[in-house]
């Protein structure tokens, strides 16, 4: 054909030819998107300091590892109580004149999901702890640690905000750690991270559900008969939701949190103070220098099976032989409490 | 609600086509199997009749008209036996085996039930089950009675074989021996030993004969052919060119550093705490190195020296290569700079390098788009080769995506993730992909010194390019928010993707056939045939992992990471290497140690498969760990061996620059090219390459 002898017409053809597709697949679906969707409601703008934090996260590259997307999969309900969508993102717009808009959904999870982080992990004390070096709350993390977003000041003033690292982590200096500027900015942009509800009464829009007949519920309460599984789970829960604060071995963190090892609460008979902290969190041993417990099953949304599970998985571990507690117990107590 | 209990497989995978749930799957199989046995019947039919004609064919007369005809199939060793009236033994009798029976009457017994029975998967299965062993006895039998065929038709012979002998002795005996001794002289005839040579000493007055080995030493690898001599090239070119390729190998040591120390910190985290070292600031600074400045540069390089050969004509402009150059090395200088310094885009993968420091990338493109498109305007072909389409069209279409992605008027919200989508795939698939396959549709011919296979093939997987790699970008983002039709679209982009790939790949290879010899003693084909390898495999992995049910799996884990350098790597930076030892030599002179290029072929490619092998690996278990809502600090410890492996593997492929970056200065260093003296003129009364 005389046409592809052309380099006018040819690169020309194949110029449009690309630039019609990338039209279609690419620009006019992306001003549509822009254009249809508006924030929710219920949605608050980042604070002045979030919004600082935001650009700490963005400037380290924190998104490599971490999405900020809830998939409308099974699996993904770990990190959200609903599927994002794209009213979530809507409020989001160009950072500035250098920079382009930051959804920072991400494409990799080597890290957790934060969409949520704000409600799943609310505590200052953690997130700084963390930031100072992951491994000195989660043994096996690989997160990189950001020592220069702390100082170390050997008398720390009334203002500053002083982190309890334990020593090992210090390599050998001595002081205080305090949290900069930076250090807080981010962790306030982290606590910002909540899933904003949806307006109105109706429904949530549920998980995609893959298929159509799913296997019948193995962890309810009536199989509370099988115990091996019910331990089982209650060791997972326990890893999702406590371990991060109280670790695998119960010991806590000398400082920060308390160990449940041996816990006059854990080990009670009566079980009503633990539920009571386990859904609307507690404050009582920050006068031990202890961390502000969050409302962890109120936040997950844990069920009064979950809860058991985890109660009776605190009290049978690490040298704890305490009276196991059943789900028709811990239902009424949930209810009262919540009352 | 929240839900923390195992989920069940089959609800994740949401019934795959090959599930032991599903009754398309299993009916297929059981299709499958049923066509087999037909076939094998209809096998058995054949050689019975077979069997049949040859027992008839038996009985027929000895015709006495064919001795002769017989006596020219003669062989010396039959001759002496049928002078010495040997009889050749009588090949046993095969008796069928009650064992080789059994499965006809299993097949006899075929389950016969219901209708509604039959459309139950359990049953199915266990028709499937019965089939099976069916089916190796069909196969068992037919094996058997092949063999007896042929025993049939060797004791035919033999039976012949008496009857001649037979009919021999009917004559006289001069008559025979005459005949015998006739077709023993025509069997015993030997030529002379100069027959065909001649008797005068052997000298080569033409000077037709290259690269003869004189060591007699054992080598410790196979010597390969020499980088044959070509006519010389405009010397300012072959610097700009050396440059562009000096350039690239820089960045390609650069960033793959950069890669191997964030791929250490996977296995020691604490390595250290500078923040312009950490990791969410390396890892753009090793993927935009590796992408901008290794693979770009190369591939302009080799462009620069491609598009004005294939026009027949000088490049353009010379200076404005120079500036292409220079402006891209500062792209990468600065954008590298301000990643360390904390200064990104935003975090959209590959676009972290903010727009000042891209415009000058952007720059850089548009001098040499202008420059490749000016040269073939002023070409003296009549056709424009096919590479040239490639190439001139990839700088069109990397400026396209380059200027979607950072313009920002459709960036809003969700507007932003599905341009990261567009961007992150078309610049793999419309810049890096596309220029790559202009590469090879020269160096591949060339290498081979013979044409392309299929030049329509060629101009096919072209089109099919463009049409479905420009819709696939957005499967990154399969069930998130972006709308569920244009997840859906790029699905099937990604299944399209087949025809251009199979049609380049096949293309590729039926260029090598007939010439496999030539990779075995060639230093570059190696580099060529393992891209080919790695884009057929790559990129059907890329159309694997696009679909619903396999992105529930690998989404989000090291899987992506393995299948990114498995295309990346495998793919765009083998055939870069194979460009490259084939173009340099015939610029500069000069050949790098075969050792040594051998010595990097082969760590890269070992070094890749041990990177990516135990990522995809990990990957799933991962991903299957995830969907059994297993606590995320779970996946962490279990991927810690694989992260072991593929730092092993990075440090190989690390290595393996090491060596290229010697190949390169062994190519260059010393060569005329970069003496001053050196002029067009000079090099013409020389030629290039001085022959061994």
């Amino acid at each position: 054909m005389e046409f592809f002898h052309d380099h006018k017409k040819l690169f020309r053809a194949a110029f449009l030819f690309f630039l019609v597709l990338t039209l279609f697949a690419c620009i006019l679906p992306a001003l549509d998107e822009q254009k249809n969707n508006a924030t929710l409601p219920g949605s608050t703008p980042l604070s002045e300091d979030a919004a600082q934090g935001k650009l700490v996260f963005i400037a380290n590259g924190c998104v490599a590892c971490h999405t900020q997307q809830v998939r409308n999969v099974d699996m993904d309900k770990t990190w959200g109580s609903r599927p994002s969508v794209a009213a979530d993102y809507a409020g989001i717009h160009r950072t500035d004149v250098w920079r382009n808009t930051a959804t920072l959904m991400g494409t990799e999870r080597t890290g957790p999901d934060l969409t949520n982080i704000g409600a799943r992990q609310p505590a200052a004390s953690w997130q700084l702890m963390h930031l100072f070096n992951p491994r000195s709350v989660v043994k096996e993390s690989i997160m990189p640690a950001y020592p220069w977003l702390f100082t170390m000041k050997e008398t720390p003033g009334k203002e500053d905000v002083v982190v309890s690292v334990p020593d090992e982590f210090l390599d050998g200096t001595t002081g205080k750690v305090v949290a900069t500027k930076e250090a807080l900015q981010l962790v306030a942009y982290l606590q910002s991270l909540k899933q904003t509800e949806l307006p109105g009464d109706g429904p949530v829009p549920a998980f995609l559900e893959l298929s159509k007949k799913r296997a019948p519920d193995a962890g309810g309460g009536a199989a509370a008969s099988n115990g091996d599984a019910e331990a089982a789970k209650g060791a997972q829960l326990y890893t999702t939701y406590c371990q991060t604060c109280h670790q695998s071995d119960g010991q806590g963190l000398k400082g920060a949190f308390p160990p449940l090892k041996g816990s006059k609460v854990v080990l009670d008979d009566n079980p009503e103070l633990m539920v009571n902290i386990i859904i609307n969190g507690y404050t009582g041993r920050m006068s031990e220098g202890f961390g502000a417990m969050p409302a962890v099953g109120t936040l997950n949304n844990l069920k009064p099976e979950e809860i058991t599970a985890i109660m009776n998985h605190e009290k049978s571990s690490w040298g704890n032989d305490a009276k196991k507690v059943d789900v028709a117990t811990i239902e009424k107590f949930i209810k009262s409490i919540k009352k | 609600m929240r839900s923390t209990k195992p989920t069940p497989w089959r609800a994740i995978t949401g019934g795959a086509f090959f599930s032991l749930h599903s009754l398309p799957g299993l009916t297929l199989i059981l299709v499958v199997l049923l066509c087999i046995v037909l076939g094998a019947t209809l096998y058995l039919y054949a050689k019975t009749k077979e069997m049949q004609r040859l027992s008839k064919s038996r009985k027929k007369e000895f015709e006495k008209t064919r001795l002769a005809e017989y006596l020219s199939e003669f062989d010396s060793t039959k001759l002496a036996s049928l002078r010495t009236g040997l009889k050749p033994a009588l090949p046993a009798v095969l008796l069928f085996s009650a064992a080789f029976l059994s499965p006809f009457t299993s097949f006899a017994q075929a389950p016969v039930t219901s209708a509604s029975i039959l459309k139950e998967p359990g049953m199915i299965i266990l028709m499937i089950l019965i089939l099976i062993p069916v089916l190796f006895g069909i196969i068992l039998m037919g094996v058997k009675i092949s063999r007896i065929a042929t025993q049939f038709r060797t004791r035919q012979s033999t039976d012949e074989e008496e009857q001649f002998k037979n009919y021999l002795a009917t004559l006289s005996k001069e008559e025979v021996e005459e005949a015998l001794a006739r077709r023993e002289q025509a069997l015993n005839y030997r030529p002379d030993a100069h027959a065909m040579t001649g008797t005068a000493p052997a000298s080569d007055k033409r000077g037709l004969l290259h690269n003869i080995n004189t060591e007699a030493a054992l080598p410790l690898t196979p010597p390969k052919k020499r980088a044959a001599s070509r006519p010389p090239v405009d010397p300012a070119l072959a610097r700009l060119v050396v440059w562009y390729i000096g350039c690239a190998a820089f960045w390609l040591l650069f960033g793959t550093t950069v890669g191997e120390y964030i791929g250490i910190k996977f296995v020691a985290p604490d390595a250290d705490h500078v923040s312009w070292l950490s990791f969410g600031r390396l890892r753009p600074v090793h993927t935009n190195a590796v992408f901008w400045g290794w693979a770009s540069l190369g591939m302009l390089g080799l462009g620069y020296y491609i598009v004005p050969r294939v026009s027949n004509t000088a490049l353009f402009s010379i200076k404005k290569g120079w500036y292409s150059l220079v402006l891209i090395n500062a792209a990468v200088v600065l954008g590298s700079c301000c990643l360390m310094g904390g200064i990104n885009n935003g975090g959209g993968e590959y676009r972290e390098y903010i727009w000042p420091v891209m415009l000058l990338f952007g720059v850089g493109i548009v001098l040499t788009l202008e420059n490749f498109y000016r040269t073939i305007g002023r070409r003296t072909t009549h056709e424009i080769y096919i590479s040239n389409w490639y190439i001139v069209s990839a700088l069109i279409f990397v400026l396209v995506i380059t200027l979607v992605a950072y313009l920002p008027w459709w960036q809003d919200g969700l507007g932003e993730t599905i341009v990261q989508g567009y961007w992150m795939h078309q610049g793999v698939g419309m810049w890096f992909m596309l220029f790559t396959l202009g590469i090879v549709y020269y160096f591949l011919p060339q290498q081979l010194n013979k044409p392309i296979y299929s030049y329509s093939l060629g101009i096919l997987a072209f089109w099919t390019q463009i049409l479905f790699y420009t819709v696939i970008g957005t499967h990154h983002f399969v069930f998130s928010s972006i709308p569920w039709w244009l997840q859906t679209t790029a699905i099937v982009g990604s299944v399209g993707m087949i025809i251009p790939v199979t049609a380049g790949t096949t293309n590729f290879l039926l260029t090598i056939r007939g010439s496999w010899h030539s990779v075995a003693s060639s230093y570059t084909l190696p580099f060529f045939l393992a891209g080919i390898i790695f884009y057929f495999t790559g990129s059907m992995q890329g159309t694997a992992e696009a679909f619903r049910s396999t992105n529930l799996v690998w989404h989000f884990t090291d899987f992506t990471v393995a299948h990114s350098h498995l295309t990346m790597y495998g793919i765009i930076s083998f055939f870069l290497w194979a460009g490259i030892y084939a173009v340099l030599p015939r610029l500069t002179g000069k050949e790098a140690p075969q050792s040594i290029i051998g010595a990097h072929f082969w760590l890269a490619l070992i070094g890749l498969l041990f990177y990516t092998v135990p990522l995809m690996i990990g990957g799933t278990l991962k991903g299957v760990l995830w969907a059994q809502g297993r606590p995320f600090i779970d996946g962490v410890v279990l991927m810690a061996p694989y992260w072991l492996w593929r730092a092993i593997g990075g440090s190989l492929m690390w290595l393996s620059h090491l060596l290229f970056c010697y190949n390169l200065y062994r190519m260059v260093a010393g060569s005329a090219l970069f003496t001053r003296d050196s002029s067009f003129k000079k090099q013409q009364a020389h030629g290039v390459l001085s022959r061994p």
